[in-house]
């Protein structure tokens, strides 16, 4: 589904936060990247979103066989590519509804789709602000504004399950959530997921992969893969640390 | 295909190359030849084709004298080539026009500019229920509905009709809120006003219609001055529309308007604007100058509420304004003031307090792009028998690229101690960020500016009337619209 080969990429005063990334996500799987601060995940995360802030100086990224970085931002969310955001932005005046009615039918349109059905929408929005414990009010407030943190998140994983992507990346998607909230999210993760589409879990902590379980944990240092291993490797992590993982790759 | 970085210099090239101005096209009617430029003959001369009796005539010239001794004002926020008053022709009338009783009669070519225009004259207007009066240059060409409305007692004709039919009517109220006196173009206005709408609605009447005026600058050379007289008897209701359009042209064209409100004792009036005068090219060339006083007088308990959406013109210098003088009344102004390139705008609001327990509101949004600038202008007056006067004022500027300009002038007068004002601003600017935002969720960045203006100016286009605001949005979105996709 994706494929990333010797991926490298700097930001504008020229400085490489991504040094040759070699990733390969198949349908249904869930992967995670783990790796200490400024280590490049989130870079990573907007670097397949399309964030015109980096340039790919080397390296491809394909998706369903068709070349991520001559598309927009736009265009690689039509293709199926959801990012949920570490620091969702606020957009006043724009309610909830009216945002992801306005997403949906944007991507439609862009897939030659007929807008979809007032009552269609309804539904979907009923059914997984319930998944997510939305409730209606939440509904009609302005897009992020004067959100907690939790619920930043939740509106993050509820436009995810709205627009239903191929392959969802979840950039700290834990950080400012209580346990409660993580589970809430991970459930919706958990029940969104299936055998046709993959999920990127970007992470600082293990803490979310007790709950959204990965098939693959990559450590991701100084811009590079260092070491890919099963979950266990993630409860090593967070037993020993990055320390070692570092060293053992500098050998 | 962009894999470039998307900068502000991307967004301003973007916002800065508008869709062409859809009203531009001229239409091609005959006119009644008038010579050019301005003194008392000119306004005798005025005053004779349109049959008026005496009185109006001598107004006139009264007012002609006490503009030719003012100056036009120059403390606004906007800088422009002073237009040259004598250069400008003050009437113009398409000339197949005389005495109108039906729409059959109306020159071909005139009904073909309405339905350009959106505006259609026949049923399907009965089903939306909005009652139109369309005046092209200086005269009011069609009115519908007359009849419906006059069962309910209602009086909705040109002005230029009601000078003749209800001379009682407006000999009492004309220039009893905008005296002649009152400011040069308001003086102008005075002198030369060719026609305009009036409308009057008797005690305990609820017009159960919009009322709307459309105005349209055709003629070249000329100006427009049209004079609105609006009157609400006791306890009567009304939300009345008023739209304008202007051929695209390169010469500035000169609009100086009056309108005022009357709100007698527990009376409601709404009067909505949406102004979409030619705003002039890409280089500043040609638009509108956009010179209105429009004023409301509410006695006791009575509401006036202005909404604007103004998207057009080269220069706007235009106050709403309300004179609360009855105990309790109230005045509200909501506005959406919208400018790029080139475009200048001064506008906001005068709410002045004189009865006990007066409200007032004002919510002002103004968006700026390219290289206009955006000001507002508020007056907030409590005088000193003003007991529990409240005021709330919100103003919100929108940014979009480097260049352009948005100014608050809130300015505050307290004569009573027991009044209560609360002010409130912000300024931001549309962010990479939203935009990226917007992108990842598949809103491709043109339909992105257009829901975060729109959610920037909610608030006022939750006041609108439904159909215009559905009109309303649409033009804010081509106002700003790039070149994007």
């Amino acid at each position: 589904m994706l494929t990333i080969s010797n991926l490298h990429a700097q930001i504008e005063d020229g400085a490489e936060i991504l040094k040759g990334i070699n990733l390969e996500i198949k349908p249904g799987e869930v992967h995670a990247i783990m790796g200490p601060n400024g280590s490049g995940k989130s870079t990573l995360s907007s670097v397949i979103a399309g964030k015109e802030d980096y340039e790919v100086t080397q390296g491809e990224i394909d998706f369903e066989n068709e070349n991520l970085l001559e598309m927009g931002p736009d265009e690689r969310a039509h293709k199926g590519i959801f990012l949920s955001f570490q620091y969702p932005v606020e957009i006043p005046g724009v309610t909830v509804t009216n945002f992801i009615k306005t997403a949906i039918n944007e991507t439609r349109k862009a897939q030659g789709l007929e807008e979809m059905g007032a009552s269609e929408m309804l539904r979907l929005i009923r059914e997984n602000a319930e998944k997510l414990g939305i409730r209606k009010d939440f509904l009609s407030r302005s897009l992020n504004e004067g959100f907690s943190g939790g619920e930043k998140k939740r509106n993050e994983i509820f436009q995810m399950m709205m627009l239903n992507p191929k392959l969802a990346i979840l950039d700290e998607t834990d950080s400012g959530l209580d346990i409660d909230a993580l589970r809430i999210v991970a459930d919706g993760v958990n029940a969104f997921k299936n055998e046709n589409n993959a999920v990127l879990v970007i992470t600082h902590y293990q803490r979310l992969l007790d709950y959204i379980v990965p098939d693959f944990v990559h450590v991701l240092s100084n811009g590079k893969i260092i070491k890919s291993g099963g979950k266990e490797l993630a409860h090593e992590l967070e037993a020993r640390g990055y320390d070692w993982v570092i060293e053992e790759a500098a050998i | 295909m962009s894999n470039t970085k998307y900068t502000e210099d991307d967004l301003r090239q973007d916002l800065s190359s508008r869709k062409e101005y859809e009203f531009g096209f001229t239409t091609d009617v005959e006119y009644e030849e008038f010579p050019v430029g301005l003194n008392e003959d000119i306004i005798r001369e005025i005053s004779k084709r349109k049959n008026e009796p005496e009185w109006m005539t001598e107004w006139r010239l009264e007012a002609f004298r006490h503009w030719e001794k003012m100056e036009e004002p120059d403390w606004a926020n906007v800088h422009y080539e002073k237009p040259r008053f004598q250069e400008i022709t003050y009437y113009a009338a398409p000339k197949k026009k005389p005495e109108l009783t039906s729409l059959d009669e109306v020159d071909p070519e005139l009904l073909k500019t309405f339905e350009k225009l959106g505006i259609s004259m026949d049923e399907q207007k009965r089903l939306t229920g909005v009652a139109v009066d369309v005046v092209m240059d200086s005269v009011s060409v069609a009115t519908t509905f007359k009849d419906t409305l006059s069962e309910l007692g209602i009086i909705f004709c040109s002005i230029s009709e009601a000078i003749k039919e209800h001379p009682e009517l407006v000999k009492k109220h004309i220039g009893k809120v905008v005296p002649r006196t009152d400011n040069f173009y308001a003086a102008l206005n005075s002198a030369v006003f060719s026609d305009g709408s009036f409308c009057y609605i008797p005690k305990g009447v609820r017009c159960p219609m919009e009322l709307s005026t459309y105005f349209r600058i055709n003629q070249a050379g000329t100006g427009q001055f049209e004079r609105t007289l609006l009157i609400a008897d006791e306890g009567a209701y009304v939300s009345y529309l008023e739209g304008c359009t202007a051929p695209t042209r390169d010469e500035n064209q000169l609009h100086a308007a009056v309108v005022e409100l009357i709100a007698l004792d527990n009376a409601e009036i709404k009067y909505s604007t949406v102004q979409n005068w030619y705003p002039g090219n890409e280089e500043g060339k040609g638009g509108v100058f956009n010179f209105v006083t429009k004023r409301g007088l509410a006695e006791k308990n009575a509401k006036i509420s202005w909404t604007q959406v103004e998207t057009g013109s080269a220069v706007t210098w235009k106050y709403p304004s309300c004179i609360l003088k009855g105990d309790n009344s109230v005045g509200e102004f909501y506005s959406i003031a919208v400018t790029n390139n080139y475009q200048q705008a001064d506008t906001g609001t005068k709410m002045i307090h004189i009865g006990k327990n007066t409200k007032s509101t004002i919510i002002s949004k103004g968006i700026s792009a390219g290289k206009s600038q955006n000001s507002y202008r508020g007056l907030v007056k409590v005088m000193p028998n003003a007991e529990g006067a409240r005021n709330f004022s919100q103003c919100d500027s929108l940014l979009m690229g480097n260049e352009c300009g948005a100014h608050t002038f809130p300015y505050i007068e307290i004569k009573n101690k027991t009044a209560q004002l609360e002010h409130e601003a912000t300024t931001s600017k549309i962010g990479e960020d939203q935009l990226f935002y917007c992108n990842q969720r598949g809103i491709d960045t043109e339909k992105a500016i257009a829901l975060i203006v729109n959610g920037f100016s909610r608030e006022v286009l939750d006041k609108l009337p439904m159909e215009f605001a559905v009109e309303a949005k649409k033009l804010l979105e081509i106002s700003l619209e790039g070149s994007v996709g």
